[in-house]
C-alpha cells in the first residue's frame, strides 16, 4: 500500500485482509462506552467534501474522532474553488497547512489522483466522480464476509447504473481480489464502454437478463443493487421507472425466489435507496438485507484505513496495543497483526 | 538588396544545391559561387523544404494574450520551421466580419516571423446559427479562403449545406470540427472506450467523428463545393474519407501530429495535458491514421496547436481545458515517427506540411518549389539530429506541452520567410563571403 488510498487496485489480497482484520478490531471499539482511543492524537485529517454526501462524510468523521485525530470539514461551497481557483492551488493550499492526511470526495473522476500528485500528505479517495469509491468496497466486503466468511469462490451479483458507478468499479475489483466471483447485470445503455473487453481481462462476468442469473445455475450469494440516479430518466438510458423495475429492480418476486434457493442469501445496497425503483421496500427490509450493517462497517473500515495510512509513519510508531488503552478496560480488542513489508 | 546564399542543402532530401536569394525570392538554385558581400549560409548536410504551412493554429488573440499573442504563436510557428499558419476563429471577439479578420492580418505583419492568415468563422459568433459575412471575409484584405466554427462543429445539416454552396463563388474552403454534439457532448473527454469506461470519464466516441464526416461529404456532394476535415482522428472516418475521394467529392483532410503519435492510454494518470479534442484514440486508429498519411488519403498535417494558461489547465480532467501545444514540435514529430520508418520520405512531408495545405487554404506565395522564381520561404531540417523537448523553453506563452521530456529525432535548424532568416539554431551559420 503506497501512502495514498486512491483506488482498489492499490490494494493486494494481504492488504486488504489486514484492513478487515483491524476494521473488527474498531468494530468492537464502537460498540463500547466511551469509544475514543488515543492512536492518531496530533493528527490532522481534512475531509475535503466537492460533492455533498452526509453518510460518508460522517463516517469519516466519526472514525478521525474516534481515534482523536483533529479532524476539519471542508466543503466546497464557498470554498476558493467556487470562485475559480485551480484544483492545484486549492490542494497546495490544503497542504501547506501541514495536515497529515486529505479525504477527497470529488465529482469529477480522477481527482483524488490529480491531487495525489501535488501535496505531502496521504490522500484518501472517498468517491471520485464515477471512477472509484475504494472505501466502500472495503466496507461492503467486510459486511459480506462478516455473513459468510472467506469469500474465495462465493457468487456476487451486482445490478443497475454500472455505467455511473464508483461503487461498482471498486467493488469488481476488491471482489476479485478476494477470490470472488462476480456477475455484473445492467440494461446496455447503462453499461459502461468497453466492459466487454475489461470484463475478460478482469475476470468477471457480465449479462442483460437478470432473471437469467438469479435462476441460473450458479447460486448467488449476494446481491448488490446499485442506486439510479433519477435524472438517468430523462437521459434516454431507459424508457421509465416502472420498465426499470421491472427489469432490473430486485422486486418481492425476485426476492423470494432468491431466499428460495438460498435462505443465506445477502441483500446490499450502497444507500441511499430509491425503494420501488431499483429495490422493493420487502427487499430493503427483509431479513438478508445488510444495508444497516454496511453503514456500521463504514466507520470501522475507515478507522482502519486511517490506521493503516497514518498510525507509525512518524518517528514513534503508535502500535495497534494502543488501541487497548481503552478506558473502560474492558473486552479490549485483539491487537490487528502488522503485514510484513506493508511500505507506507 | 539582401543577399543570401544557403549553401550545399539537400532540396527535399535530394542532392546538395546552393540557394541564392534576393529581396525575398529565390534567384538561382544550382553549383554556385558566393559573390562578394553575400550572407552565406552553411547547410551541409540539411534538408531543404519550401516552408511549412499550418492549416490549424489557435493564437488566442484577441481575447486571451495570457495564453498566446499573435507575435508569440508567430515566434513559436517559425522555430518550427513554418512559414505561414491559418489562426483559427474561436478567438474573443470571433474573427466574424472583414474588419475583425484584417486585424488579425495586420498583426501577423507587425511581427513579421510568418504570414498569419485569418480563418473566418461560418456563424456569427460561432453560434451555430446564422452564417457570418463569408462574402465580405473573402473580398476583405486579409483575403479569407478558409472557414470553419472550430472548437464545434457546423451541426445544422442545412446551414452547413448553405455555407458550402455559398462559399464557392470564391472558392472557399469549410473546415469542420467533426463532432456530433448529442453523441459527444461538452462533458466528452475522452476516447469512448474500455479505458473511458475504467476510467469513469465520459466517452467521446468515433462515432461521432465519423457521422458528420458521411454527412459532410453527401453535402460537399450535393453542393459540388469543398469540404475540409480538421484533425481526423478515427480508422472509420479515414475510411469515409477514402470513399469520398474515391467518388470523386471534393474532400480533403488533415491529421495532427498528436494523432499521429499519441494514444488514450496517457489518460490513465487523468494528466490534463494530454486532454485535446478530438481525444487520443487507441493504437488501431493511430495506425490507421498514419497509413492514411502515407497513402495519401489525409492529405495534410496541421498542428491545432492550442495553447492553454496554466491555471486553465489545473484543473480537475473533466474541468480543464482542451489543447496542446504543436508548433515547435510538429515537424521532429512527422520526422522521427513517419520519415525515419520510412513511411514517407522527404519530399512527402513536403506535400503533406507545404504544398497541399498551401493549396487547400489558397496561399499563392506559399508551398512552391524551391527553384528560381519563387519566394523565399524555405525551412531547413537537420534530419539526424535528436531534441529532447523541454515546455520551459518554448517561445509559446504556455506551457501545455505533451512532448516535454521527450526525445525526437529529426529538428529544424532554420526558417526563411521571405528572404529573411526567423528562426535558426545554430547563430553562427551565417558568415559573409568576402
Ligand atoms: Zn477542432
Amino acid at each position: 500500500m503506497t501512502r495514498h488510498m486512491l483506488s482498489s487496485a492499490d490494494l493486494s489480497r494481504t492488504e486488504v485482509l489486514d484492513i478487515l482484520a483491524t476494521a473488527e478490531s474498531m468494530h468492537d471499539l464502537q460498540r463500547r462506552e466511551v469509544k475514543k482511543v488515543p492512536t492518531l492524537r496530533g493528527r490532522t485529517v481534512i475531509n475535503f467534501f466537492f460533492e455533498d454526501s452526509t453518510r460518508t462524510r460522517s463516517s469519516f468523521e466519526i472514525a478521525g474522532k474516534w481515534m482523536s485525530a483533529d479532524t476539519i470539514n471542508l466543503s466546497a461551497k464557498g470554498s476558493s474553488t467556487s470562485k475559480g481557483e485551480s484544483l492545484r492551488d486549492t490542494a497546495m493550499t490544503i497542504d501547506a497547512m501541514a495536515v497529515d492526511a486529505l479525504v477527497i470526495r470529488h465529482n469529477a473522476s480522477g481527482a483524488c489522483h490529480q491531487v495525489a500528485q501535488w501535496v505531502r500528505c496521504s490522500v484518501i479517495n472517498a468517491g471520485d466522480g464515477t471512477h472509484e469509491h475504494p472505501t466502500q468496497a472495503l466496507l461492503d466486503a467486510y459486511t459480506l464476509r462478516s455473513r459468510l466468511g472467506d469469500l474465495d469462490g462465493k457468487h456476487v451479483v451486482i445490478v443497475g447504473d454500472l455505467t455511473h458507478s464508483r461503487v461498482f468499479r471498486s467493488n469488481v475489483i476488491t471482489l476479485k481480489t478476494l477470490g470472488a466471483r462476480v456477475t455484473v447485470v445492467a440494461p446496455p445503455t447503462l453499461m459502461p464502454s468497453g466492459i466487454v473487453g475489461w470484463s475478460a481481462t478482469d475476470g468477471f462476468a457480465t449479462s442483460w437478463d437478470l432473471d437469467a442469473v438469479l435462476d441460473g445455475e450458479d447460486p448467488v450469494d449476494a446481491v448488490m443493487m446499485l442506486r439510479v440516479q433519477r435524472e438517468r430518466m430523462s437521459g434516454g438510458y431507459f424508457p421509465t421507472a416502472r420498465e426499470y423495475t421491472v427489469g432490473y429492480g430486485l422486486t418481492r418476486d425476485r426476492l423470494d425466489r432468491l431466499v428460495a434457493r438460498n435462505p443465506d442469501v445477502l441483500i446490499l445496497h450502497p444507500g441511499p435507496m430509491n425503494r420501488g425503483l431499483e429495490i422493493a421496500a420487502e427487499a430493503a427490509d427483509s431479513a438478508r438485507s445488510v444495508v444497516l450493517d454496511q453503514v456500521s462497517a463504514g466507520v470501522a473500515v475507515r478507522m482502519a484505513v486511517l490506521y493503516h495510512l497514518l498510525a507509525g509513519n512518524d518517528d514513534a510508531p503508535r502500535e495497534p496495543a494502543e488501541l487497548e488503552t481503552s478506558t473502560t478496560g474492558a473486552s479490549a480488542p485483539s491487537a490487528p497483526t502488522q503485514p510484513e513489508g506493508v511500505a507506507r | 538588396m539582401t543577399r543570401l546564399l544557403v549553401r550545399g542543402a539537400r532540396i527535399l532530401g535530394g542532392h546538395p544545391a546552393d540557394l541564392l536569394i534576393e529581396d525575398g525570392v529565390i534567384r538561382q538554385v544550382g553549383s554556385l559561387g558566393a559573390a562578394e558581400g553575400v550572407e552565406v549560409m552553411d547547410a551541409d548536410g540539411l534538408v531543404a523544404l519550401p516552408g511549412l504551412v499550418d492549416l490549424h493554429v489557435h493564437l488566442r488573440e484577441p481575447g486571451r494574450e495570457d495564453a498566446e499573442t499573435i507575435a508569440t504563436g508567430s515566434a513559436a510557428a517559425a522555430a518550427g520551421g513554418f512559414t505561414a499558419v491559418f489562426a483559427m476563429a474561436n478567438t474573443s471577439p470571433v474573427t466574424d466580419t472583414a474588419e475583425a479578420a484584417e486585424r488579425i492580418l495586420d498583426l501577423g505583419r507587425a511581427s513579421g516571423l510568418v504570414d498569419v492568415v485569418p480563418v473566418g468563422a461560418v456563424t456569427k459568433g460561432l453560434d451555430g446559427a446564422e452564417l457570418a459575412e463569408l462574402g465580405l471575409m473573402a473580398r476583405s484584405r486579409a483575403r479569407v479562403r478558409v472557414f470553419s466554427d472550430d472548437g464545434r462543429c457546423v451541426h445544422d445539416a442545412r446551414l452547413m449545406r448553405r455555407a458550402l454552396e455559398y462559399i464557392k463563388p470564391f472558392g472557399g474552403v469549410i473546415s469542420q470540427h467533426a463532432q456530433d454534439p448529442h453523441l459527444a457532448d461538452g462533458s466528452a473527454c475522452c476516447h469512448e472506450g474500455e479505458l473511458s469506461g475504467r476510467l469513469g470519464l465520459p466517452g467521446w466516441p468515433a462515432v461521432a467523428e465519423e457521422t458528420i464526416v458521411a454527412r459532410d461529404v453527401m453535402l460537399a456532394r450535393h453542393t459540388g463545393s469543398r469540404v475540409h476535415v480538421a484533425h481526423v482522428s478515427t480508422a472509420g472516418t479515414v475510411e469515409v474519407v477514402r470513399w469520398a475521394k474515391a467518388q470523386g467529392i471534393d474532400v480533403t483532410a488533415e491529421v495532427t501530429p498528436h494523432h499521429l503519435a499519441l494514444t488514450t492510454d496517457l489518460l490513465v494518470g487523468y494528466d490534463p495535458v494530454y486532454k485535446v479534442n478530438p481525444p487520443l484514440r487507441p493504437q488501431e486508429d493511430v495506425e490507421a491514421l498514419r497509413a492514411a498519411l502515407a497513402d495519401g488519403t489525409i492529405d495534410a498535417v496541421a498542428t491545432d496547436h492550442a495553447p492553454h494558461a496554466r491555471h486553465d489547465k489545473e484543473h480537475t480532467f473533466v474541468d480543464a481545458a482542451f489543447g496542446m501545444l504543436g508548433l515547435e514540435t510538429a515537424l521532429a514529430v512527422v520526422s522521427d515517427l513517419m520519415v525515419r520508418p520510412g513511411l514517407l520520405d522527404w519530399s512527402d512531408v513536403a506535400r503533406v506540411m507545404s504544398t497541399t495545405p498551401a493549396r487547400i487554404g489558397g496561399l499563392p506565395d506559399q508551398g512552391r518549389p524551391l527553384q528560381p522564381g519563387s519566394p523565399a520561404n524555405i525551412t531547413l531540417v537537420d534530419p539526424d539530429r535528436e531534441v529532447t523537448v523541454d515546455a520551459a523553453a518554448s517561445r509559446s506563452l504556455s506551457r501545455n506541452n505533451p512532448w516535454h521530456g521527450r526525445t525526437l529525432r529529426g529538428a529544424v535548424h532554420a526558417t526563411i520567410h521571405r528572404g529573411t532568416v526567423t528562426h535558426s539554431t545554430d547563430t553562427n551559420v551565417m558568415e559573409t563571403a568576402s
